[in-house]
């Protein structure tokens, strides 16, 4: 008896998730009256804007993994192997940026960076572009900090630096060949879930007038009908891609070697 | 002028003093260890040689050169670690060559040198596996060539044998030693097993809270200890407390018998207590054994080793322990039997603090 109810629920939740997803699916197939098609698929890959906004999201997304990846690792490095004591801050820290709402983030930038200020990134393209990275690294830092942060416990630190400190390594080379070769499966999961945080974000994208994939979907839900359908169903290929790497790099990491 | 040189060394953590006042002088090629129980301030003093420590005060001088303003990885230090320490994403070949790509040195040159430390270890076939496809004592092998493949001034081994079983510890040890003596290294090895120091040291430091007791050859260490904390820690010592009766004669009462030392006791008068050691291996009860000295007591347990029986004879207020030989012919004694242990004088070593 209880094992139906399990069962019950099992049912009930996957039809819950999938419906919608299997309903929204098939509207997006029936561009062409009475007869499923891509249409409305070919319509989108063919929209220079997908194109122009896909390129400058992707593009955003690899900035922001990069200079996420040159804060987060010499960052939790640093905390695990000189200061311990400070792990709960710099966590709580890293916490911040998901009870703050993106939109507090962003009017925040704005007024900090306008063209009045004494940085005033949002007077030229490429400042924007860049804060908007930043943002974006902000919004992801929780998701990054605990990728590494965990990759980082899977070692032991403090020996391993010793051990290349006393072959005459500095601290360049320490990050570079021991640390970061060693918690780069970590890395490349906080970087995919960087990828799909950056890939489907409106809010900053919106208000620092930047043409992002974001804006671009709700742009499109706004006035088409079945073509929005069909970039969600994209946009969310690309996410579960991202969560299917994670996943096959997890398994990447199993087969290593796992501690010193 | 010694090759290695620790001057006043002092080292506090926070309000607690770890390292008082350490002294020693080690010479180019020599092997030495410091030994003592945990917390005794041994490792600390080997960080501070290595640079991950800083001395509060205090000068250590290598080869003429002050090291205390050099960081770790300017002083040239191969450091062998107890976790092993080798780079998970590295193979063997990798490992062994990291110090010299960090240095610069010529790829042919490194590839010649690694495949020399390899034959060293008697590892050459593995040089393409990764640590996590080596047993503990291969990786401890490993680590031991990544240290001296950068022909380091100094090495230090930090309590290297700890991790691995008893028979590959063994093993190991002597390969290290062969190695140390091979290549001339100046070796500073860190251990608490008295008999890993005692079999391959030229000369051995008993450390005991923060302080050198004493330093000297392992036969010195072993054979007349200066402290009564030396005497306990190194070997299987057993202390006996008595009065002196007679210091012009040597005479010392133990419960109520007396025997006589070998020489006069200076700077004791009469009725004085006083501290004697006996090793395990300097007594026997067999019939017609040797020695000028001789304790009845009553014995109160026999530890079968092996090659050797230990027995626990209770003597006046102590407990004394001798070791005899195992023979099938002969039957040991057993708790309660009254035994007369027989030893010469000579072997009974006065304990002074």
């Amino acid at each position: 008896m209880k094992k139906i109810w399990s069962w019950g629920a099992l049912v009930f939740g996957l039809l819950y998730f999938t419906l919608p997803l299997i309903g929204m699916t098939n509207f997006s197939l029936k561009m062409r009256r009475g007869e499923y098609s891509f249409d409305a698929y070919q319509k989108v890959f063919a929209d220079p804007r997908f194109q122009e906004t896909f390129t400058y999201s992707v593009m955003q997304a690899l900035f922001t993994i990069i200079f996420g990846v040159l804060l987060v690792v010499p960052t939790a490095y640093w905390v695990r192997l000189k200061l311990p004591r400070l792990r709960p801050v710099i966590e709580f820290i890293t916490l911040l940026p998901l009870v703050i709402p993106a939109i507090v983030i962003v009017f925040g930038y704005i007024r900090l960076y306008n063209t009045s200020s004494w940085l005033p990134l949002t007077g030229s393209l490429t400042g924007t572009n860049i804060l908007l990275m930043f943002g974006y690294a902000t919004l992801a830092l929780p998701y990054m900090y605990r990728a590494v942060d965990t990759g980082l416990r899977t070692i032991d630190v403090a020996t391993l630096t010793e051990a290349a400190q006393s072959l005459g390594a500095g601290w360049a080379t320490i990050l570079a060949k021991i640390i970061l070769p060693n918690v780069l499966v970590a890395v490349l999961s906080g970087a995919f879930l960087t990828f799909a945080i950056v890939i489907g974000e409106f809010t900053m994208a919106a208000l620092l007038n930047r043409p992002a994939f974001g804006p671009y979907m709700q742009l499109l839900g706004a006035n088409r009908a079945y073509e929005p359908a069909a970039l969600a169903v994209i946009a969310f290929g690309i996410t579960w891609g991202c969560l299917g790497l994670i996943q096959l790099v997890s398994r990447f990491q199993k087969s290593a070697p796992p501690k010193a | 002028m010694s090759f290695l040189s620790l001057t006043s060394i002092k080292k506090s953590f926070g309000p607690v003093q770890v390292v008082h006042d350490f002294n020693m002088n080690i010479e180019k090629g020599e092997f030495v260890s410091f030994l003592g129980p945990s917390g005794c301030g041994k490792t600390t003093v080997l960080r501070m040689i290595a640079g991950f420590e800083t001395p509060t005060s205090g000068k250590i001088v290598i080869n003429g050169k002050d090291q205390n303003a050099l960081k770790p990885n300017q002083r040239n230090i191969g450091m062998v670690f107890q976790a092993y320490a080798l780079f998970p994403n590295m193979n063997v070949h990798d490992n062994v060559a990291f110090g010299l790509k960090v240095a610069g040195t010529d790829k042919s040159e490194i590839d010649a040198r690694v495949k020399q430390m390899l034959g060293l270890i008697k590892l050459e076939h593995l040089a393409d596996r990764f640590p996590y496809q080596l047993s503990g004592g291969q990786q401890q092998r490993v680590a031991l060539a990544r240290a001296i493949a950068v022909k380091p001034q100094v090495l230090l081994l930090d309590e290297p044998l700890s991790a691995l079983d008893a028979k590959i510890r063994v093993s190991l040890r002597e390969e290290i030693r062969q190695i140390q003596q091979q290549l001339g290294i100046t070796t500073v090895f860190v251990t608490h097993d008295q008999e890993e120091a005692l079999s391959i040291s030229d000369r051995i430091v008993v450390m005991n809270a923060g302080r050198a007791d004493q330093i000297g050859t392992p036969f010195e260490i072993y054979n007349t200890p200066s402290t009564r904390f030396v005497a306990s820690f190194v070997g299987t010592l057993s202390i006996i407390e008595g009065k002196v009766a007679d210091p012009a004669a040597g005479a010392v009462t133990i419960g109520n018998q007396q025997i006589a030392l070998k020489d006069p006791i200076s700077g004791m008068k009469g009725g004085d207590s006083i501290s004697l050691a006996l090793r395990p291996e300097a007594g026997s009860i067999a019939e017609g054994a040797k020695g000028d000295t001789a304790l009845a007591g009553e014995v109160v347990s026999t530890s079968f080793l092996g090659s050797v029986i230990r027995t626990r004879l209770r003597v006046g207020g102590d407990v004394i322990s001798f070791d005899m030989f195992n023979n099938p012919g002969v039957a040991p004694p057993v708790s309660g039997d009254n035994v007369t242990l027989r030893f010469a004088a000579k072997d009974l070593l006065v304990i002074r603090e």
